[in-house]
């Protein structure tokens, strides 16, 4: 069964606006084997496995499926030549359970059949070693579990080569490893893999083979016995880089940040920060760890005044006056005014920290336009900060005047830090400040981070790759169901130590650990 | 292999361009405009065996045939272009302000109601004052109050402000039912109290203040902190959180100026040109002018051309409907044409086809 070619891409092209997503493609998968993609964003990896799958069309190129030519238009032509693909963002109805989402737009000659079709979604559970409830809804589902109903789907339609689209960013280690045992076993029945991914050991621990993609370009496929994490690296990037990130003692450590009881309700009255307390001192990288919801985003947004909060305090110690400031039920703007120099790197860049639409002397001003009592605008101080943090973080882009939705991710994030740091900020908090950036603009942003804390900044850093945060951070907070579950010290503790923080509810239960 | 090639493959793909050069630009509107007046050319000929060139220049006579023809066609264009200047902050902010004809119509009744009672009893300086100060605040009321309760309780401002056009009407209905004594509900013109007359031209005085408020406008929209904060606020009110910026109090505020300036169109429609009222005196301006908002990306010096076009549209298919004795209709199909090829061009300035050539690889 081994080493027999399931499905083969010969030359794929495919241009979007003229420029290349994918050029001249080469690459093969065989039976009973986990095959990872790698490479950098923006080269091309999903647009590759999207015409596999039949939802983009190959401008020229050739598939074979076991040796056979095969055109595949849309994503029925791809399960007809059991072709399936688990996308990043699940599709699927929350109000339907597992089996309703499985067997939905299936059109067999067989009868409607709840019944025969959930011993049938155990069955395919039991075979693989799926941990799955048939009749649970969507809705009641953690992501994990999500991800099992999307892969089951899959195998229940018949597919025998898999795609699945980083599968993991979304999965604690724990969930990680389950995923993985259970992949290794689809291989040994005989299945073909196929993954996307950009955590380096990831691909080591699962694949059997590497294809590396650079810039749309089919770089090399490489057996992953006979390679190294540096090496994938240097294939990738298309130059040596340095994978380590420098951590320095924290210099005359001061509690410029003390969160004291903070709980914070939604809409709903669902909570979503219980009771959380933490220091953030100066001269220290905090970071924040945890699934991915947890309370992250909106503990970021109670400090920066953008989160009703119900109960708590949040104390800035100015190291200028001395003076202690709460900031609870203060806008962002009374922040400011009381001299807090508060900088956040939102999550949502273009929705929240930077205009797409406007060019990027107009998104420097954001926080700064209001200086000066004149009612019109003062641009020539922003243009003259865009030009140095174009020219300082090395930003890609053909003017300072133009909007900042047509830069790529990298260069976007670079703009954001940029204007944040540029504030001189005495607390500086980030979330998810990698997220969709390449391996290159990554290390420039952590050494952005590094740099502030040699400032005496408070660097509150919300991360989701635990080996990351584990290299950068001086703390780790974990937070799980808008609970704080540990405060670890980022020198000595271990990935599994977190990841099993990550998955309590509250201090408690991980105490009783 | 290539004959499945020949019957899978699309027949074309549409791909997004970079921008343009703005000669490119240029020439694909240009290119727009000379193909909409020969599709419009076929049209005539098979509809009506006119010859196209005379019925285009019946068009470029009715638009620009006489003195007078000229001055009622900068007239209509700077009455448009007020109204579009009127509400584009809205539309900038995201807040689809529907209710610029109604806002127009106030700031007229306001206008009227000031000369019919005010008029030859008070002084005429003191009685422009009053007239200024009614029309717009008419116009801000109008505008305001489906801002505030957008602002406070997050209704939709789209059909609050279709509506506050129904109260606009009906209230002018009203009036004219109260207080012509004839019953006719025509109210006879009061020149003597409208607005004054400069440089012997009756419509000079409106077509500079329009001028001077395309400038102003302009200013407000690109150079004022307030002009950014709209900005901000209609790309992403989280962002417009997240600095900081007060959104009610923007939203209030900037439908404050669109409300104001429609009552300024209110006055110079009343006081300026007709110096009387009727329910169709705004004449679906309202709603033309967020079209013109639109078709100049909410750049009020791009707004003067596409007023322009417009309105020439508008005089030259009268005049059409004139001299030939065609039903109306014909005037109108030949605008729709014209503004479809318009409008379609943005279309090819955004994307470009690719024909594949079927069998041959792309490149």
């Amino acid at each position: 069964m081994a080493n027999k070619v399931a499905i083969e891409l010969k030359n794929v092209t495919k241009a979007f606006g003229g420029k290349f997503a994918n050029h001249n493609v080469n690459m093969t998968v065989n039976r009973g084997e986990i095959l990872s993609i790698l490479g950098e964003n923006g080269s091309g990896k999903t647009t590759l496995m999207n015409m596999i799958a039949g939802i983009y069309f190959p401008d020229s190129g050739q598939i074979f499926i076991d040796g056979q030519e095969v055109v595949i238009r849309s994503p029925k032509d791809a399960f007809d030549h059991k072709i399936g693909m688990i996308h990043q963002h699940f599709k699927l109805v929350d109000v339907f359970s597992a089996t309703e989402n499985i067997i939905l737009g299936l059109r067999d000659e067989k009868k409607y059949n709840l019944k025969e079709a959930a011993e049938k979604v155990l069955a395919i559970s039991h075979q693989y070693g799926f941990d799955i409830d048939p009749n649970k809804k969507i809705h009641e589902m953690s992501v994990s579990e999500k991800q099992t109903v999307e892969i089951i789907k899959v195998l229940y339609r018949g597919a025998d080569i898999l795609i699945l689209d980083e599968p993991t960013a979304v999965l604690t280690p724990q969930e990680t490893q389950k995923l993985f045992a259970v992949l290794r076993r689809m291989r040994e029945s005989g299945k073909s893999i196929i993954i996307i991914t950009h955590k380096l050991h990831e691909v080591m621990a699962l694949s059997d083979r590497v294809a590396v993609l650079r810039k749309g370009e089919s770089v090399g496929t490489v057996i992953t016995a006979e390679t190294n994490e540096s090496e994938l690296t240097e294939l990738m990037v298309g130059q040596k880089v340095s994978l380590n990130i420098e951590r320095s003692e924290p210099q005359n450590p001061e509690d410029r940040l003390v969160v004291t009881g903070l709980n914070c309700t939604d809409r709903d009255g669902v909570k979503l920060l219980n009771n959380v307390s933490f220091t953030a001192r100066s001269g220290e990288i905090l970071g924040i760890a945890g699934i991915a919801g947890s309370g992250q985003r909106e503990l970021l947004e109670a400090i920066a005044g953008l989160q009703h909060v119900d109960q708590g305090e949040m104390i800035y110690n100015n190291p200028k006056t001395g003076a202690q400031d709460n900031l609870r039920d203060k806008t962002p703007l009374q922040i400011r005014e009381l001299g807090v120099r508060l900088s956040f790197v939102p999550e949502d860049r273009l929705g929240m920290g930077l205009v797409g639409n406007m060019d990027i002397v107009d998104n420097m001003m954001l926080r700064s336009y209001r200086r000066g009592k004149s009612i019109f605008l003062e641009r020539k101080a922003p243009k003259d900060l865009a030009l140095r943090i174009i020219e300082d973080l090395q930003v890609v882009t053909p003017s300072e005047a133009t909007p900042v939705r047509r830069l790529s991710g990298g260069n976007i994030q670079k703009v954001l830090v940029g204007r944040e740091i540029a504030a001189a900020p005495t607390v500086l908090m980030a979330a998810y400040p990698v997220r969709g950036l390449d391996i290159g603009a990554s290390y420039t942003i952590y050494n952005l981070l590094n740099e502030q804390k040699k400032k005496g900044v408070a660097v509150i850093f919300v991360g989701e790759d635990l080996d990351v945060l584990l290299e950068l951070c001086d703390r780790i907070m974990v937070i799980g169901s808008g609970s704080v579950t540990g405060i670890v010290d980022g020198r000595t503790a271990t990935k599994e130590q977190i990841g099993l923080l990550m998955t309590k509810t509250s201090k408690e239960e991980a105490d009783h650990q | 292999m290539k004959k499945e090639k020949k019957t899978h493959s699309a027949l074309f793909h549409l791909v997004k361009r970079a921008p343009l050069p703005w000669y490119w630009n240029l020439a694909v509107r240009a290119a727009a405009v000379i193909l909409a007046l020969l599709v419009s050319a076929i049209v005539i000929t098979l509809l009506t065996q006119k010859n196209p060139i005379e019925v285009y220049s019946s068009m470029l006579d009715g638009a620009f045939g006489t003195e007078l023809r000229i001055w009622s066609l900068l007239q209509n264009i700077a009455i448009l272009l007020c109204i579009s200047l009127a509400v584009t902050p809205a539309f900038m902010m995201r807040f689809w302000n529907c209710g610029a004809e109604g806002q127009v119509l106030v700031g007229g009744l306001a206008t009227v109601a000031v000369m019919m009672f005010l008029g030859g009893k008070i002084p005429t300086p003191l009685l422009l004052v009053v007239m200024i100060a009614a029309s717009v605040l008419a116009g801000i009321i109008w505008a305001v109050l489906p801002a505030i309760c957008k602002a406070l309780w997050n209704t939709n401002e789209t059909l609050f402000t279709l509506m506050m056009n129904y109260v606009a009407i009906q209230l002018v209905a009203f009036f004219l039912k109260l207080f012509v004594k004839s019953g006719s509900g025509i109210l006879t013109p009061m020149p003597e109290y409208g607005l004054p007359v400069i440089g012997g031209q009756a419509y000079l005085l409106n077509i500079l203040i329009v001028a001077i408020l395309t400038i102003l406008v302009y200013i407000y929209l690109k150079y004022t902190k307030q002009g950014y904060e709209i900005a901000v606020v209609g790309e992403s009110e989280n962002t417009a959180r997240y600095i900081g910026v007060n959104v009610k109090k923007v939203i209030i505020r900037t439908l404050l100026v669109s409300g104001a300036l429609c009552g300024i169109a209110g006055l110079l429609l009343v006081g300026g040109t007709n110096h009387t009222i009727s329910t169709t005196t705004a004449g679906g301006r309202g709603f033309t002018a967020i079209m013109v908002s639109w078709l100049a990306k909410f750049n009020p010096i791009y707004m003067v051309f596409t007023t322009f076009l417009i309105v020439f549209l508008q005089k030259g298919a009268q005049q059409i409907s004139t001299d030939f004795r065609l039903p109306s209709a014909i005037s109108d199909i030949i605008t729709g044409i014209i503004l479809f090829f318009i409008i379609g061009c943005e279309f090819f300035l955004q994307y470009k086809i690719l024909v594949s050539k079927s069998g041959k690889e792309a490149k």
